[in-house]
């Protein structure tokens, strides 16, 4: 493709990257990545992956921004209280770049739609708040030998891992969702906002990476920090050949919608 | 007293120790709420309790981590 004089001067700091260039950019351009979940972590990954000038970019979520949002999901303003994350979201990506093609999908990422969403993407990011749907994620890119970056995040404390296919993926470290009541506590969850936008902004650095080939990327090792000490751990890990999903003998073959705790501020305020 | 590595940071226990044993020792909070690695590899949560962790091993508790909605 070739840049317009706007574009090389938008996507100069890239280009005069000397490990990315203007045919590293060109990838970046080319790329499809899909963004799963429009939250805390789903905010600044679409917004440096905006910036960035990722050629599409698709955007899942059901919900509708909620004050309680605005403290880390940085993507939605104070006017968007009550509108659909993913429409505030892609006004948001347009605003910044208007080179995005923005692909929305005002649902959950299910068992029954997960493979057709994902099958038209290069990469996806997983941005959700709950386990469910971190393991379909899982369970959807391994099975579609697609490449996708987990990340979570609790408290003070977040963690990723990037897989592509042959390498250690999600339930290889993590087996299976936890018991939906062994979970914390509302009075024990909550999250300090920006270790979102730290998170969100390693995803997308991976992201950026994967697109362009630059660097190693975060597979076969889990990237774990905690804010209250900011201290950095890589944990390496490996394929596991009794991994349920992409183990030798697999026992999960098909998605499934697992089971989902419940935890707002309601029910926070019951049990005080 | 033998050292191991518990999440990066050097601690001595009588060897060998279950890892059930070494996850009360570290008082995690919530067990069910961890996945282990030793030496690297992921040890089954039904196996906590047969699985023995001699000197020199390196464990880590890997957190269950959501989206800061629980």
């Amino acid at each position: 493709m070739d840049f317009t004089e706007d574009q090389i001067q938008r996507y100069s700091r890239h280009i005069l990257l000397q490990d990315v260039g203007v045919e590293g950019q060109e990838r970046i351009n080319n790329g499809k990545v899909l963004i799963v979940g429009a939250g805390g972590l789903g905010a600044p990954i679409a917004l440096y992956l905006a910036a960035a000038g990722v050629g599409t970019i698709g955007i899942i979520d059901g919900d509708v921004v909620d004050l309680s949002n605005l403290q880390r999901q940085v993507i939605h303003f104070t006017p968007d209280v009550n509108k659909p994350k993913v429409i505030s979201a892609k006004e948001k990506i347009n605003l910044i770049n208007p080179d995005v093609k923005v692909i929305t999908y005002q649902k959950l990422l299910t068992a029954e739609n997960a493979l057709e969403i994902i099958q038209d993407y290069d990469f996806v990011v997983d941005g959700t708040d709950n386990f469910p749907v971190k393991f379909l994620i899982n369970d959807a890119c391994v099975i579609a030998k697609k490449p996708f970056s987990h990340g979570g995040i609790l408290r003070f404390d977040g963690q990723t891992l990037t897989y592509v296919p042959g390498s250690a993926c999600y339930r290889c470290l993590f087996h299976s969702p936890p018991p939906p009541n062994a979970v914390p506590t509302c009075s024990q969850a909550g999250v300090l906002g920006a270790i979102a936008g730290m998170l969100g902004t390693i995803q997308a650095a991976e992201v950026l990476k994967y697109l362009t080939g630059v660097g190693d990327l975060l597979t076969n090792r889990l990237l774990t920090f905690n804010a209250k000490t900011m201290e950095f751990r890589t944990i390496k890990s490996k394929h596991n050949d009794k991994c349920p999903v992409c183990g030798s003998h697999p026992t999960v073959t098909g998605l499934v919608d697992y089971e989902q705790a419940v935890c707002d501020i309601e029910s926070h305020r019951k049990q005080k | 007293m033998s050292k191991i590595s518990v999440n990066g940071k050097a601690q001595e226990v009588e060897t060998p120790i279950s890892i059930i044993e070494l996850i009360k020792l570290n008082n995690v909070a919530q067990p069910e709420m961890v996945s282990i690695q030793l030496n690297g590899e992921f040890v089954n949560r039904d196996e906590y309790d047969n699985t023995l962790v001699s000197e020199g091993a390196e464990v880590d508790f890997l957190y269950f981590m959501g989206g800061g909605q629980y």
